[in-house]
């Protein structure tokens, strides 16, 4: 089977077809979606491609049936990926707590567009930052990753799985429309030599086997359905029989694990790039593809003179705030830049007191000039 | 205590349920049990999945593996059951709000699709675990918590909109039916294709008590006006809870059933004789 699947080497891709063969790489073998600009060609490249490896594709009725349908299929023990924009992810909404309640492992790739509501189909944003975090009412963590290159929407679709599948998480990519429709290299790494990782699977008998009784990792081992462990599942609160259990210390007790067990590995779950911060007085912050016009005009303010350094989140959720605390305590300012009104920025200002915080934002769906880039940050960097 | 002979299908540690007295969610449950008994099917190999609402609890009592999911999204998940792993049988079995009304849109889509599954469609004409709220089924005129003074609205006929979709097997049986009810659930187990199974039931704490009706007179009624056709055009079959339900099994034909069409087209495109896509 793996002959059909991207060789390694040098390819010439955009990045929702770069996503596409990464998740088939990583094992996907179903995926169910519903139309919508600028994600369409994941599934339509994934319509093509799943039988030849395999897999299942399936275009369901709506946003709220593909997310189901993956969920159910995580359920027997098949990797499964949706993807989809802004309007369908707010569709997703309900589901994703469901996914995160019910620790089915899934990735949802978000090619985020101008919002609110339809917004701007055609055109990029990073309107859906706090939503990927926050879509579903209650208290969860869901992981989610920024690509900036093509390259990375390979590398980290692969991520995502592994992420989902150690964590039993939705994982999401947050990609957009600039990324999804741009071409460039991507390298593919030997097969051999790309780690896949799987849920780590019951130990015990049938008989004792508790669905979501976890032990120190705070993972439980995930059964399937069909192996004969014939189990409950429910979004219902729930003890480790999966059995609805409504109580104030019940309820307490699982909330908090789903949250720790992926708030406690943070450390484990964060990427993010530092570039030019030893002497930096100004330390840029940007991800997705604002990172892109930020690298270019770091570079250019460093040919001008200025100590200038950038910090890169790859991971959004959970924000790498270690990593940049360690960075920020050595910089004066900190300009996030981003295609939104600031939704990072805020927990940059929480995760920084000490730091003079601003905010560039753009919202048309383009990215800024480098002119018009470099011009904001030379009047931020004489002050 | 003896045991009941099919308490090997039963949470039994999870007993007494939440329903009712008088509900009929338990005697539909018994039957399902019985079809598979019945059945001879392998009790590792079937998949229990239910919505929101009094009926979509069922799952939960029952030794399979289950899924109680979202309102209105047990067809989908379901659905991704199913065409990742075909050998598994997929049982759906939740209230006429929950597949009808928020769930809506998956029924008719996974009846045009004709895929594997049996949807148990529990009608009681209200929605009970809220606390007797007017349903897609509630008869005009009938009173409930949201129209006390009466439902102004016409109610869908279950039966009649998934053969319009395409369901291959469609059946009505209210709970008088145990016999008949058991029948057609195997019937339905052992076929491949999309298969709907209504069944009406009283409710006796919200429906009956809110339009005077007792919980014996329920019973009485559906006895008294139930009449049997069998092949009966569904969009004929009347369901009027005061004077005529018709019963029976309407449809019952053969078409390409979507998780074979589906694997088909991956073992022509792969080259290979894929049985389902799980990674283990």
């Amino acid at each position: 089977m793996s002959h059909k699947l991207i060789s390694s080497g040098v390819h010439f891709m955009d990045g929702d077809r770069a996503c596409a063969e990464a998740a088939l790489l990583a094992g996907c073998r179903f995926f169910a979606g519903y139309p919508i600009t600028p994600a369409s060609e994941i599934a339509e490249h994934l319509s093509e491609r799943l039988p030849e490896v395999g897999g299942v594709f399936v275009q369901m009725e709506d946003e709220i049936a593909s997310i189901m349908a993956v969920i159910g299929a995580a359920y027997t023990g098949a990797k499964a990926m949706t993807a989809t924009s802004g309007p369908g992810f707010s569709l997703m909404a309900e589901s994703v707590g469901l996914a995160a309640m019910t620790e089915a492992p899934c990735v949802i790739v978000d090619v985020m567009r101008g919002g609110p509501s339809t917004g701007q189909p055609t055109m990029a944003s990073q309107g859906d930052v706090l939503q990927a975090k926050h879509s579903s009412h209650g208290d969860y963590e869901i992981v989610a990753l920024a690509p900036s290159f093509v390259q990375e929407c390979f590398d980290l679709t692969i991520e995502a799985f592994n992420i989902s599948q150690r964590y039993r998480v939705p994982v999401m990519l947050l990609m957009d429309a600039i990324l999804a429709h741009l071409m460039e290299r991507v390298v593919v790494p030997d097969h051999e030599e790309i780690v896949l990782e799987s849920v780590k699977r019951p130990e015990v008998s049938k008989a004792e086997y508790k669905p979501f009784k976890a032990d120190e990792s705070l993972v439980p081992p995930m059964a399937f359905f069909g192996e004969g462990y014939r189990f409950a599942v429910t979004g219902l609160t729930h003890d480790e029989n999966g059995y609805p259990r409504i109580s104030p210390e019940q309820h307490e007790r699982l909330v908090r694990r789903l949250c720790d067990k992926v708030r406690k590995n943070a450390d484990k779950i964060w990427e993010y790039e530092v570039r030019d911060v030893e002497d930096a007085e100004v330390l840029l912050l940007a991800y997705g593809s604002m990172a892109r016009a930020a690298y270019d005009a770091l570079e250019r303010l460093r040919l001008m003179g200025f100590k200038v350094g950038m910090f890169r989140p790859v991971t959004l959720w959970p924000f790498p705030k270690g990593p940049l605390v360690e960075v920020a305590r050595h910089v004066e300012k900190i300009v996030v830049l981003e295609m939104n009104l600031g939704q990072i920025y805020h927990v940059v200002k929480e995760v920084c007191p000490q730091n003079e915080v601003l905010l560039y934002s753009k919202v048309g769906g383009v990215l800024p000039s480098p002119r018009e880039l470099v011009s904001f940050l030379e009047g931020v960097l004489r002050e | 205590m003896s045991k009941w002979p099919l308490d090997a299908y039963l949470r039994v540690e999870r007993l007494p349920t939440l329903w009712c007295p008088g509900c009929g969610i338990g005697i539909v449950v018994k039957a399902l049990i019985m079809a598979i008994d019945s059945a001879k099917l392998d009790p590792d190999k079937i998949v229990l999945v239910s919505g929101i609402g009094c009926t979509g609890r069922a799952p939960g009592y029952l030794k399979f593996d289950s899924f109680h999911a979202t309102h209105g999204r047990a067809i989908p998940l379901a659905t991704g059951v199913k065409l990742t792993n075909p050998e598994l049988k997929v049982v759906v079995i939740s209230g006429d709000g929950d597949l009808f009304s928020i769930g809506g849109n998956h029924i008719i889509h996974a009846a045009r699709r004709n895929i594997d599954m049996l949807v148990l469609c529990v009608n009681n004409f209200v929605y009970g675990l809220t606390g007797g709220q007017v349903a897609p089924t509630t008869p005009t005129g009938a009173k409930t918590k949201t129209t006390p003074l009466g439902n102004l609205e016409q109610p869908f006929n279950l039966v009649s909109i998934v053969a319009t979709a395409g369901a291959t097997f469609v059946a009505r049986w209210t709970v008088i039916h145990v016999p008949q009810l058991k029948k057609s659930i195997e019937k339905a187990l052992k076929r491949r294709g999309f298969s709907f199974i209504e069944i009406v039931a009283p409710c006796p704490t919200h429906f009956c008590r809110a339009n005077n009706i007792s919980p014996i007179e329920a019973l009485e009624r559906l006895q008294k006006v139930s009449e049997i056709k069998n092949g009966l055009d569904p969009r004929e079959a009347t369901l009027d809870f005061g004077s005529k339900i018709v019963c029976g099994e309407f449809v019952d034909e053969e078409r390409e059933e979507y998780t074979t069409l589906i694997y088909s087209l991956i073992k022509e495109r792969s080259g290979k004789d894929v049985r389902n896509v799980v990674s283990a």
